[in-house]
C-alpha cells in the first residue's frame, strides 16, 4: 500500500526513517521525498501486512503516517480525454489505449495533485 | 486525370452513392490505390479537430426591454461582454474572466451554460436617452430567450501549433498547460492527420463560405482567421455557427491554471476530392506535419526553438530533448477529433450535409506581423547602475567587509580570476559569517546561486524575477558572464517615478 509520512519541523533533524527501518527491518520503497529545513513529506510503498509495525515505529519518533486511500477520481462527463494529465503525473497513472481513450490506473496514484491543476476541464478530484 | 465538381458530388450525396472517408482512412486508401485511384474512388474526405480555441465568442441579441435600454455595459453571470453596438446586441468573448470568480469561470463557461439550458443572470447599465430612458437592468435569460446566439470565432482551427516545453527551474503555468521544470514535459495542440487545414494546405476547397461542422451544428467559414500566417504553415479560420443548434459534446468551457478561460471547440470540415492534387493533400500523415518545440522559460514573444518535431513523435507519448525521453501531453482531444470526422462522414453519407465551394479563396501567402510599438520598452541596460564593486573569490571576508564599508554598497559581485561572475556577497552574508566565526575566503560564504539578467532584457521581465524570488538586486552580465552592472529594486522604482 502507499503511505504518506509527514515529518514535523521539530523532528526534521532526527534520522527518523533510517531508525524505523533498522528497528523493524521493514523495507520502505520511497517514491517521492520532499524534505527541507522546515518540513518533510515522503510517499512510500510498504507491504500491507507490515504497515502497522512501521507505522508504530515512525509515529513513536514523532512522524505522522497516513494511508493514501483516496486516489484520483475522474469525472467522465467533464473529461474530454485530451490527455493533458499524462505528462505531469509522476507515477504514470494516465495513458491512452489504442482508441485514444484515457485510461486511469488509480492504484498507482500518490495523491500529489499535479494533474488536478493541469486539467483544463476541472475533471479531476481526489476521491472521497 | 480526375475532374469532379462540387455539384456532381452533391448529386451523389443526394442519391446516396457518395463515397466518403475520414482523413485518417484516406492515408491508407492513397497508399493502396495511388493518388489517381483514390481521387476516382473517394468523393469527400472529412477532417476534425477538438481543442482550446481562445479566440471564440458569442454574438447575441437580448431583445428590447420595457422601458427600453441602450446597453452601455453588460455582464452575464458577472462576466463582462462588449456592448458598444446597437442597443441590445453584445459580444461575449470566451477568454473574458468573471469579475467575482476570476479565472475559474469566464465567457466560455457562460456560453456552455447557455447551451446546456441553464439560466444566466444579466446585469446592464446605461446613461439613458430620450429614446432609451432606462439606466439599469437586471434579468435572467436562457438560450431560448435570445433572438440570435451566433458563435463568431475570429481565430479557430489552427493548421498546426507549436509545442511547448520549459528549460527553467520552476513550474510554468501557461495556456499550454503546466510546464514542468528542466524540460520535464512537452505539451502540444492540434489533431495532426485529422487537422482540417493540414489536409488542404493550399486552401483549394476551404475558403470563405465553406460549410462546416461547428460545435455539432452546421456553420460556415467566414474568412481567414486573425493572425493567419499561411507562409509558415500556420493558417487559421474565422468561423460562424448557430449556438442554438449546437451540442455540448462539441463545445466545452475550460480554465488553464494561472492563465485563464478558453473554449474547446469541435470543428469538422469536409474536403471534396475534385482532382488528384486534393486527393494527395488529404493523404497527409502525422509524420508529414512538422512544428517547433518552443521554450516557454523565455518570457518574450520570440521563444527559442528547442527542436523541430512532427505530430507522429508528439503523439507517440514522448519526444527526445537533450538525449532524454520527455513525456508529451496533448491539450486537444484526438478521440473527439476522430468522433467529429466520423460524425461528419455519417452526415454526408446520409444526405444530411451538402458540401459547398468557397465563394472566395483564402490568402495563401503572408504572415502575421508583430505589434507596432511607438513607446520604447525600457531595457535593463537603460536603468541599471553601471557602478558595481567586485571582489575576487579568494579574497578574505575582511577584505569584503572593508569594500562594503568603503563604498557603502550592499552587494559585492564575486568574480573568478578570469573575471566571470561566480557569486554574490551581501552585508547580510558577512554578518552571518561573523556570527558563525567563519573567516575563510569569500568563496566559502558567498551565495553561489545568483539570479542574473542580461543588458537587453526588458525591465518588466527583470522586475518580475526580482519579485518572484524576493531579492532586491541582480547583477547584469554579458554572454561571457562578465559583470556589466547591477539592477536593484531602487532602479526600477526610479523608472516608475519618472513615468508618472
Amino acid at each position: 500500500m502507499k503511505i504518506k509520512i509527514s515529518i514535523p519541523t521539530e523532528r526534521i533533524h532526527n534520522p527518523i526513517i533510517s531508525e524505523s527501518i533498522i528497528e523493524t527491518g521493514i523495507l520502505l520503497n520511497i517514491m517521492v521525498a520532499n524534505i527541507d529545513s522546515t518540513y518533510g513529506e515522503l510517499i512510500a510503498d510498504v507491504k500491507d501486512s507490515r504497515f502497522d509495525k512501521i507505522k508504530n515505529a515512525l509515529e513513536s519518533r514523532g512522524a505522522i503516517v497516513a494511508i493514501l486511500d483516496r486516489p484520483i477520481h475522474r469525472d467522465e462527463e467533464e473529461c474530454v480525454e485530451c490527455g493533458a494529465c499524462i505528462s505531469v503525473c509522476p507515477m504514470n497513472v494516465y495513458a491512452f489505449d489504442e482508441t485514444w481513450s484515457l485510461c486511469v490506473d488509480e492504484k498507482k496514484c500518490i495523491q500529489c495533485g499535479m494533474c488536478i491543476k493541469m486539467c483544463p476541464h476541472g475533471a479531476l478530484k481526489l476521491g472521497e | 486525370m480526375v475532374k469532379k465538381s462540387v455539384h456532381e458530388i452533391n448529386k451523389k450525396i443526394e442519391d446516396g452513392s457518395v463515397s466518403v472517408v475520414t482523413a485518417e482512412e484516406m492515408v491508407g486508401i492513397v497508399e493502396s490505390l495511388g493518388v489517381e485511384g483514390a481521387a476516382r474512388e473517394v468523393d469527400v474526405v472529412t477532417t476534425g479537430t477538438f481543442g482550446a480555441m481562445c479566440s471564440s465568442g458569442l454574438m447575441l441579441n437580448l431583445g428590447h426591454s420595457e422601458p427600453p435600454i441602450k446597453i452601455q455595459k453588460v455582464w452575464f453571470n458577472n462576466v463582462e461582454a462588449y456592448s458598444g453596438l446597437a442597443a441590445v446586441d453584445a459580444y461575449l468573448g470566451a477568454a473574458q474572466i468573471s469579475d467575482t470568480r476570476g479565472i475559474q469561470y469566464g465567457g466560455a463557461h457562460v456560453i456552455e451554460d447557455l447551451l446546456r439550458g441553464k439560466e444566466i443572470n444579466v446585469h446592464a447599465t446605461s446613461y439613458g436617452t430620450d429614446c432609451y430612458p432606462r439606466k439599469v437592468l437586471d434579468t435572467t435569460i436562457t438560450l431560448d430567450d435570445l433572438n440570435e446566439a451566433a458563435l463568431l470565432n475570429p481565430r479557430n482551427a489552427y493548421q498546426k501549433y507549436a509545442a511547448a516545453t520549459n528549460s527553467s527551474k520552476r513550474i510554468l503555468n501557461t495556456y499550454m498547460g503546466e510546464l514542468l521544470p528542466n524540460f520535464g514535459n512537452v505539451t502540444y495542440s492540434g489533431a495532426g492527420v485529422l487537422s482540417p487545414l493540414s489536409n488542404d494546405p493550399t486552401y483549394e476547397t476551404i475558403g470563405t463560405g465553406t460549410r462546416i461542422f461547428i460545435g455539432g451544428a452546421q456553420g460556415y467559414v467566414i474568412g481567414n482567421g486573425t493572425q493567419h500566417s499561411p507562409s509558415s504553415g500556420f493558417g487559421t479560420l474565422m468561423l460562424k455557427g448557430n449556438l442554438k443548434e449546437m451540442n455540448p459534446d462539441y463545445l466545452r468551457a475550460a480554465s488553464f491554471t494561472g492563465y485563464g478561460t478558453t473554449l474547446y471547440m469541435g470543428i469538422g470540415i469536409p474536403i471534396p476530392i475534385l482532382n488528384e492534387k486534393i486527393a494527395a493533400s488529404t493523404a497527409v500523415r502525422d509524420e508529414d506535419i512538422t512544428t517547433s518545440v518552443l521554450d516557454y522559460a523565455v518570457g518574450s514573444k520570440d521563444k527559442p526553438v528547442v527542436r523541430q518535431v512532427n505530430y507522429a513523435e508528439l503523439r507517440s507519448g514522448s519526444v527526445q530533448i537533450e538525449g532524454k525521453d520527455v513525456l508529451t501531453s496533448s491539450l486537444s482531444s484526438f478521440k473527439n477529433a476522430r468522433k467529429i470526422a466520423n460524425e461528419l462522414k455519417e452526415w454526408v453519407k446520409h444526405g444530411k450535409f451538402f458540401i459547398s465551394a468557397p465563394v472566395e479563396r483564402l490568402c495563401c501567402e503572408g504572415s502575421a506581423k508583430s505589434m507596432k510599438q511607438t513607446q520604447a520598452v525600457p531595457l535593463v541596460k537603460d536603468v541599471m547602475s553601471d557602478f558595481i564593486v567586485t571582489i575576487k573569490k579568494n579574497q578574505t571576508v575582511q577584505d569584503a567587509a572593508k569594500k562594503i564599508w568603503e563604498n557603502s554598497f550592499n552587494h559585492l559581485a564575486v568574480i573568478s580570476d578570469t573575471g566571470e561572475l561566480v557569486g554574490i556577497l551581501t552585508a547580510w552574508d558577512i554578518s552571518k559569517a561573523v556570527a558563525e566565526n567563519i573567516f575563510d575566503s569569500v568563496e566559502s560564504v558567498m551565495t553561489k546561486k545568483v539570479l542574473t539578467c542580461a543588458p537587453n532584457e526588458p525591465v518588466d521581465l527583470a522586475a518580475r524575477r526580482l519579485d518572484r524570488y524576493g531579492v532586491s538586486a541582480m547583477p547584469v552580465i554579458d554572454a561571457q558572464k562578465r559583470v556589466l552592472g547591477i539592477i536593484t529594486s531602487d532602479n526600477i522604482s526610479k523608472l516608475l517615478a519618472r513615468r508618472y
